[in-house]
């Protein structure tokens, strides 16, 4: 039976409330009608007795007390979802805004997903070689991982994540059926066009599925829009069979918006005026990346984030890190200084690394040379802070190796073109390029018998006579062009 | 069977009943048409609130709310180790075989395997007289843990009808007792017990006994003891997880309950896996067999998270009134009260600090305190250990949750974020960490370890805080201004952190280390240190010591020398010698 119920009894913020209703149930979706013929929808986020509270996602703007009627429609939030939806459009509650009209859904099915039982998951292990030395190297995403990009204003996380995205997908047997997620959340539209522009022009845009909520749509459909986008990639990852890549940016706003929903509704506010709620609810998201016993998909999430002030110690980064399985940090300097991608090396963190890497996925000194460069780079920082107080010129022998050590580690090793793909082989013996600057008896994170396999103690020529290599048959150069500063400190 | 009334209200996980009189505080309740599991949280004259253990969409109001006359309670029995379970103990690998990959609501099954045969061996006769906490049979539960049914608490008598030894099922009456007043009580291999309740021991024993780690940083420098509490705070990505999953593959207890309590889903799976391909030293069996998971993980209902840890510690001092040595891990008590405080703000009761409830140190505390080295009724000994992890919002430790954590732990292992950046792993900071236990276990630790070891210890702590002073010099005006004597304290310092404290989880010899070889190992690097000390102060520089690469030799004592090849380390007194004679010669 459907009930309509004129007028409402309260409305504050994007929150209404009805009396006299029966036979609602909590989470229900309801639409909403106002005389003008317009329609919006909401949810019911609270019941007593016969009171209702219903969230309006397009906001409450021209409702009145009297001009409205709210239908229930007896079920939860449900995306329609078919093989279709690759290549389309859609708004932040998943209708399609690309004017290509409806998507005809094999199944239909509840945004907010079930939890996958933990001992139905797939211990996640094949890497994904991203082509970005960094990452490959140290940072090791792997298939069915979360792991965030934690980012400011102004630093070019956008361009990391389309690099991932783009060559990431060339993973051998599985091209056909790797797919990427777009979910955008109050980012400007210059962003999603961004986004869009790539992948159109790496030919991929017939693979991304985009859910669209730009800084000017109504702020509560950013509540659903990663949900939306989550169990669409659900369902092409456990259902059809592919390999999902989910992008989302930008968490921060994701959070705000939840902030705003939980004060309307009179909520006691925890950390920086977040809700007590806030863990749960990015677990709820994060959680849904992953692999399942059984079947061929996995998604795969690249949460973007943009710290307020740079401040990983807020309560979003600091919740998310508790919940991804490691970081990507960018870092403000290093993009200062032109280098791309500006990653800050020691905070950043691959938790499911140490199983994906080694010798039967990518080299049998990957785990030890990563532990050395960390530790070695580690050493770097302590050199530098040394240098700024008593000058470069009064450091010991040992120090200023380190201080060489780390100026080439940043120019030759993390920078990189946003179009230049290097192979994990090339990654790793780059590294090794690096460790040589340093003498053996640094080396204490990596076996003997690796070391006289690999290390050959040598100085800065090598990256000298690197260079007249690249400057010959070099097609795909690093856009930073910083090759003419090199000569400033090899004297 | 308890009472029965409709729902009113519903806020997230809460549920609110209008002027009722059925329930009472704690009671178990089934709501909804779907039967989801809640507990009554709140009692007024108007409302009656409920917490529900699931997601609540779909509930209305109107729908029944019956009660089950008795506070939440786990069943105990045979079929709960090497098995994993949510924060209710409903059993996963049951729940997946019935609902598949996903967690469906109201999906409910019973907690022990039912139709499992197990081989009891009964442990008395007819006409016995049996009293609480008496073992009446024994079945073998895996390969490595025999599991003692207990006589229930409150249940005393004769015994008057006995089934001979065979297979029986949890639920069968195996033995029936008659009590003074003539009544008869079966008892089945199965009993119930409420989490919120310690379960009863007869008395409180003196913590006089090391819990092993293999952990270097952890036995020599903050020991914990068997019946300890331990916290382990760390900010994220500096390793909580790893040392707690390094500690239940290689401490010494009987049994390990592992909970994940509003943790990633992933590294659940990875104890499923990796536990059970490691396989236990001592027993030679997979890991898995003497370890219970409890999985609620943070995308679960939270509700279920708050329980999942009065569930494992239960389940913890249900198997230490066996007579085991029980080590629980908490992964992460920060979660556990964050959980707390959601259902707390839901309540819109007046928050404390950072939004916390009032009641959040007591509740810290009484879990805490559910540690312990006892006699059991049974009148055995065993023992529970708690390591909970801590995750601080924003890596501060003076947020609450810490802060009162510390107040009921007395050993504290502060992970550092700076550590663990350089990769120095596990990344417990020795200046900021401490253990109360050492007092109670040096007697131990002198007989069994070396009888020079506290002694070691003290020298090994006193150098590492001259290092960290001489630090703060060097950090302004560099190494190369200290004389030789301090030069060489940060020398050795180095090779006790790199060499000893640093430690790594992923070589086959380095995970877990023997105390004699940690013993030994203490006792190269300090006679280095003497050694070299004597040198210099002949004025030979420290220079020509360093370049003689003995303290890279020394390092590498971890990767060098095979746990089993401890004859090997005793040669390493006389390397020093031949060194320091050859450096004195030149």
């Amino acid at each position: 039976m459907i009930i309509n119920y004129v007028g409402v009894s309260e409305i504050r913020g994007s929150l209404i409330a009805l009396e006299g209703v029966t036979d609602a149930s909590y989470d229900e979706l309801a639409e909403i009608r106002l005389d003008s013929g317009a329609k919006r929808l909401g949810r019911i986020v609270q019941i007593d007795g016969d009171r209702i509270v219903v969230q309006i996602f397009e906001g409450t703007s021209s409702i009145s007390l009297s001009n409205t009627s709210v239908h229930l429609t007896g079920r939860p939030l449900e995306l329609p979802l078919s093989s279709e939806i690759l290549g389309r459009i859609f708004s932040g509650s998943g209708k399609p805004i690309d004017g290509l009209g409806k998507i005809f859904p094999k199944k239909k099915a509840d945004i907010n997903g079930m939890p996958i039982n933990p001992i139905s998951r797939t211990y996640p292990k094949n890497y994904i070689n991203t082509g970005i030395s960094t990452i490959d190297t140290l940072i090791t995403l792997i298939r069915g991982q979360k792991l965030p990009i934690f980012s400011g204003s102004g630093m070019k996380h956008n361009e990391l994540a389309v690099q991932i995205a783009r060559q990431a997908k060339i993973q051998g047997a599985d091209e056909s059926n790797f797919a990427i997620v777009f979910a955008a959340m109050g980012v400007k539209n210059d962003v999603a066009d961004y986004f869009k522009r790539k992948f159109d022009e790496s030919g991929v845009l017939q693979k991304v599925a985009m859910f669209l909520n730009l800084s000017n749509d109504p702020i509560i459909e950013r509540i659903l829009t990663p949900r939306c986008a989550l169990t669409a990639a659900e369902y092409l990852a456990f259902e059809l069979d592919m390999h999902v890549l989910v992008i989302m940016t930008d968490m921060m706003s994701y959070a705000e918006a939840l902030r705003e929903f939980s004060s309307s509704k009179g909520e006691i506010p925890g950390r920086k005026g977040f809700p007590g709620y806030l863990y749960s609810d990015l677990a709820s998201l994060y959680e849904r990346a992953g692999m399942v016993k059984g079947k061929k998909g996995s998604v795969t999430q690249i949460p973007i984030l943009t710290m307020p002030n740079d401040d990983i110690t807020h309560p979003v980064p600091d919740l998310t890190g508790y919940i991804t399985e490691g970081q990507i940090v960018l870092d403000r300097s290093l993009s200062s200084q032109g280098y791309y991608p500006p990653i800050s090396v020691l905070p950043s963190l691959s938790r499911l690394m140490k199983d994906g890497i080694g010798k039967e996925y990518t080299r049998d000194d990957h785990s030890d040379l990563a532990n050395q460069l960390f530790s070695s780079y580690a050493k770097v920082i302590d050199a530098r802070a040394l240098a700024t107080v008593i000058g470069e010129d009064d450091l010991s022998d040992i120090d200023k190796k380190y201080i060489k050590f780390g100026n080439y580690f940043e120019k030759k090793f993390l920078n990189q073109g946003v179009n230049e793909n290097r192979s994990i082989e090339e990654s790793l013996n780059l590294g090794w390029k690096l460790l040589s600057l340093l003498p053996k008896e640094e080396l204490n994170r990596i076996d003997d018998v690796i070391i006289s396999q690999r290390y050959k103690e040598g100085d800065e020529e090598i990256f000298k006579q690197d260079q007249k290599i690249n400057l010959l048959n070099e097609k795909d150069k690093p856009e930073d062009g910083e090759d003419g500063e090199d000569d400033d400190d090899n004297d | 069977m308890g009472e029965k009334d409709y729902i009113y209200g519903i806020n997230g996980p809460v549920v609110t009943v209008k002027n009722t009189k059925s329930f009472s505080m704690m009671e178990m309740v089934y709501v909804g048409n779907q039967r989801l599991v809640g507990e009554v949280i709140r009692v007024s004259e108007e409302f009656t609130t409920i917490q529900v253990y699931e997601e609540t969409t779909g509930l209305k109001p109107g729908q029944l709310v019956v009660g089950t006359g008795g506070p939440l309670e786990v069943c105990l029995g045979p079929g709960i180790a090497d098995r994993i379970f949510d924060g209710i103990e409903r059993p996963l690998k049951a729940i997946e075989a019935k609902f598949g990959s996903f967690i469906a609501r109201g999906g409910s099954a019973a907690p022990l395997d039912q139709d499992l045969l197990w081989d009891v061996t009964m442990q008395v006769k007819e006409g016995d007289s049996l009293s609480e906490g008496q073992i009446y049979a024994i079945c073998p539960e895996t390969s490595v843990v025999t599991h003692k049914c207990i006589v229930p608490f409150g249940v005393n008598g004769k015994v008057i009808k006995i089934k001979p030894n065979g297979k029986y099922r949890v639920n069968d009456v195996v033995v029936s007792l008659k009590d003074s007043k003539g009544r008869v009580r079966d008892l089945t291999l199965c009993q119930y017990w409420p989490i919120r309740t310690p379960r009863k021991i007869k008395k409180r024993l003196n913590l006089k006994v090391p819990l092993i780690t293999g952990q270097r940083v952890i036995d020599t420098l903050f020991p914990i003891a068997k019946g300890g509490a331990a916290a382990v705070p760390g900010g994220f990505g500096t390793g909580k997880t790893m040392t707690q999953h390094q500690i239940a593959k290689w401490c010494d207890a009987d049994i390990i309950v592992y909970i994940g309590c509003g943790e990633r889903g992933n590294e659940m799976s990875q104890v499923v896996d990796e536990f059970k391909k490691l396989i236990d030293p001592k027993s030679g069996k997979p890991m898995t067999e003497r370890t219970v998971l409890i999985a609620n993980t943070s995308n679960m209902p939270v509700a279920a998270r708050e329980a999942s840890i009065y569930t494992g510690i239960t389940l913890a001092e249900y198997y230490r009134d066996m007579g085991y040595h029980v080590a629980i891990m908490a992964d992460s008590t920060s979660r556990w009260a964050e959980a707390l405080r959601e259902i707390s703000g839901r309540l819109e009761e007046m928050p404390a600090e950072e939004g916390f409830p009032s009641y959040l140190p007591s509740r810290l505390s009484e879990f805490y305190e559910r540690a312990g080295r006892v006699e059991t009724l049974g009148g055995g000994e065993g023992s529970v250990t708690i390591i909970g992890a801590v995750s601080p919002q924003g890596s501060d430790f003076s947020e609450p949750v810490t802060q009162n954590t510390k107040r009921f732990t007395r050993c504290f292992w502060a992970l550092d974020k700076s550590l663990a950046y350089s990769r120095h792993y596990p990344a417990i900071n020795w200046m900021a960490s401490y253990s109360e236990y050492f007092s109670d276990l040096d007697s131990w630790f002198s007989k069994n370890a070396g009888e020079s070891f506290v002694r070691y210890r003290k020298k090994i702590s006193t150098i590492l805080y001259e290092e960290d002073k001489l630090m703060e010099i060097v950090k302004l005006v560099g190494a190369d201004v200290l004389p030789d004597d301090q030069k060489l304290i940060i020398e050795i310092a180095k090779v006790i952190r790199t060499g000893f404290l640093q430690q790594n989880a992923f070589h086959k010899d380095d995970t877990f280390v023997p105390m004699e070889k940690q013993y030994k190992m203490m006792k190269i690097i300090l006679y280095l240190y003497k050694k070299a000390k004597q040198l210099i102060s002949v004025s030979i520089p420290i220079s020509k010591i360093t370049k003689s690469g003995i303290f890279e030799k020394v390092i590498k004592i971890k990767y060098d020398v095979a746990n089993d090849e401890r004859d090997k380390l005793d040669n390493y007194i006389k390397d020093i010698d031949l060194e320091i004679d050859k450096i004195i010669k030149r």
